[in-house]
């Protein structure tokens, strides 16, 4: 039974630019899915070939057991919401939201009956008579999303459209995009670099990375057992250990190996065998600190360890301590957490432990980790943090 | 208060061009308003007095059909010129930057090339042993006896061939800072490229297409050296007859109360869109960001 949208083996090439890889991809009717990934990862691309404005040069596109790849953009059941939002400047918001019905010659008392509708829905009846010019950049949003729904479309398509507004307006935004998507029920393709965006609103995410889709999954598994390096690296913040498989202690627990630190247990969910080469990805968050040393049952990883940094994020903070050649960020809700109410301070010899159930292990293969590993570790968890803290 | 002095500012900045289009053009063209009313002397100087002999004069049986074939010429150059340029300039803006600059480039070369001397180029291509009508008789599109020159398609295929650059230019420079994602939007909306073209991109280049309409049309209306060269008798402007009144009648006054005329059929049209254009303006306010 085929899913009620897909991409089967799409590619598409720029010049010398493979913009996107052999991509499948399966969409469920009624979804929020997002794809997610860093500028130039091809989801734009993706998304214009399913709008029609972009032919992949192999690979089909088929939506609702019809193939459309050749088809035009007009004639495809899918409309857009452009990043610019892209409004039309010499008609006023009725005008701009009634293009698709008139293009479409219904009659006249059914476009006016359907705009009314769509200003209601997106709370503007007053606005109607304004240009795009005269309204602010979140009003052009819900004029965008209701100019495209107004057409019933079986996919609406997202193109970061929160992108061009401010933080407070895009949060603000994003719940009425859920609140909408909730209530037309039809199927959103949300196109996103942001991770807060994509994990607060999908169903299902794709993870995309230079041409290719790195993982598919609902957000909590993205998040919780990240497919690859990349994945691990670029949702949320992670710590990672380059090793070695020593020894497979049971079905479901490997050693690793690492420099510098005792055996190290893990989670064996990807069937690795000894002596494969691998990272060992933490979350912070997954880490604890103490003053002394934790009591530990033998599914704890313990490891002596230098406070050499401590930030202070608002609602977490975040301490980089070091272990060997390793800075290892540790994220803890605030500073007052251990028994004895003295805070861990810059400098303090302090004891990190992890279950074995929150390592997990990523095998070294593609070329774009050796870029993820040099990321200055300081960087990703300052965006983390912010947005930790904000949300 | 503050209001005031940006008021004042503005004055004091537009002042100096204030004047110098005083000085330059609004006072000669009074001056020519004027003369209409003033007796012409038998040295082709200008008599004292006033009078209205000119006005008498100007209802010359002769007139009413150039002065209608000069506004029909202008028209239909002017719509020709339109029609031609638009595609052009959406196709110039579409190219990469590398040959939009090789075709402004075409676009520009005839005016390194003296405008008289391309004139009679057209003689010499429109004449009976030239080029176009050998052509043309070899193809049998054309009668053997008949005469491409001296007649007002000749001048209004020499005129469209004049001001078409005139029109490319402003709707290039419109269709090049036209956003043409708006196209893809209408796409996405169900439109098909014509009606795409129709209901976005031309209301996105009005301005553009406004001052085309303006650049070719005013000087279409004042053409004198087209028709005397191609035209002949049966193909004359206003132009033509301005010309003749100082040049052959040397009567001032007559050439005056032409030129008067024409510059108010010049002007009408251009009021009319200078008025259109301000109610636009005046339609879309800025208005202060909301939350």
């Amino acid at each position: 039974m085929a899913e009620f949208l897909e991409f089967e083996n799409v590619s598409k090439s720029f010049g010398a630019i493979r913009a996107v890889k052999q991509v499948s991809l399966s969409i469920r009717r009624g979804e929020f899915f997002s794809l997610l990934g860093p500028s130039g990862c091809g989801k734009t691309t993706l998304l214009r070939i399913l709008a029609g404005f972009e032919k992949p040069d192999t690979g089909r596109v088929i939506l609702n057991g019809e193939d459309i790849t050749a088809l035009p953009p007009n004639r495809r059941k899918v409309n857009t919401i452009f990043q610019s939002y892209a409004l039309f400047p010499h008609l006023n918001v009725r005008d701009n939201i009634a293009f698709g019905l008139r293009i479409a010659k219904r009659p006249r008392h059914e476009i006016d009956q359907e705009v009314d509708r769509m200003l209601k829905l997106i709370q503007m009846e007053d606005q109607a008579h304004k240009r795009p010019d005269q309204i602010s950049g979140g009003q052009k949003q819900r004029i965008a999303v209701a100019r495209a729904l107004i057409n019933k479309p079986q996919v609406l398509l997202l193109d970061e459209p929160l992108a061009a507004l401010d933080l407070k307006l895009r949060q603000r935004m994003l719940i009425e995009l859920d609140l909408i998507h909730d209530e037309v029920g039809i199927t959103f393709l949300y196109v996103t670099h942001d991770q807060n965006e994509a994990m607060s609103v999908s169903d299902r995410i794709a993870v995309m990375n230079s041409g290719i889709i790195e993982q598919v999954g609902i957000p909590a598994e993205i998040y919780e057992a990240p497919r690859s390096s990349f994945v691990a690296a670029f949702i949320g913040e992670s710590n990672f250990f380059e090793g070695q498989v020593s020894e497979i202690v049971s079905n479901e627990y490997s050693r690793l190996s690492i420099d510098g630190f005792p055996n190290v247990l893990c989670f064996n969910d990807k069937q690795m065998r000894s002596s494969d080469l691998v990272y060992l990805s933490v979350r912070p968050e997954k880490i604890r600190i103490s003053r002394e040393k934790p009591e530990s049952n033998n599914r704890h990883n313990v490891v002596p360890g230098h406070v050499e940094d401590v930030i202070y994020l608002g609602a977490l903070t975040k301490y980089w301590v070091r272990v060997q050649e390793y800075r290892i960020a540790v994220f803890q809700q605030h500073s007052r957490f251990l028994l004895d109410e003295k805070p861990i301070q810059w400098h303090d010899d302090v004891w990190i432990s992890w279950h074995a159930d929150d390592g997990f292990m990523l095998e070294r293969y593609s070329e774009s980790d050796e870029k993820l590993m040099g990321t200055p570790p300081e960087k990703v968890g300052e965006q983390n943090g912010e947005a930790n803290g904000t949300a | 208060m503050k209001k005031q002095n940006a008021s004042l500012s503005e004055w004091l900045a537009t002042l100096p061009s204030l004047i110098w289009l005083t000085i330059l053009f609004l006072i000669p063209t009074l001056i020519v308003f004027a003369i209409t009313f003033k007796p012409a002397d038998p040295f082709g100087g200008i008599g004292s007095g006033w009078t209205l002999e000119t006005l008498r004069k100007l209802r010359n049986p002769n007139y009413p059909a150039i002065i209608w074939r000069t506004i029909w010429l202008s028209i239909v150059t002017t719509t020709i010129c339109i029609i031609l340029a638009t595609p052009a300039g959406y196709f110039i803006a579409r190219l990469k930057q590398r040959w939009r600059q090789i075709f402004l480039l075409l676009v520009i070369v005839p005016f390194w090339i003296s405008f008289l001397v391309r004139i009679f180029a057209w003689k010499v291509l429109l004449h009976p042993e030239g080029l176009v009508k050998k052509v043309l008789v070899s193809f049998r599109l054309v009668q053997g006896d008949t005469s491409l020159l001296y007649n007002p398609e000749a001048v209004l295929l020499v005129m469209v061939y004049t001001f078409l650059p005139f029109a490319i230019l402003p709707i290039y420079a419109a269709a090049e800072k036209f956003d043409f994602r708006l196209v893809e939007a209408a796409r996405d909306l169900g439109a098909h490229q014509l009606q795409a073209f129709f209901k976005v991109f031309l209301p996105g280049i009005r301005r553009g297409l406004l001052t085309a309409i303006l650049v070719v049309f005013i000087p279409a209306l004042g053409s004198y050296v087209i028709p005397d060269i191609v035209g002949g008798p049966n193909a004359e402007m206003v132009g033509n007859k301005i010309a003749q009144r100082v040049f052959v009648d040397r009567n001032l006054p007559q050439a005056s109360g032409l030129s008067a005329f024409l510059i108010l059929a010049v002007l009408l049209p251009m009021v009319a869109v200078l008025v259109l254009q301000g109610r636009e303006k005046k339609a879309t306010p800025i208005i202060g960001e909301e939350a």
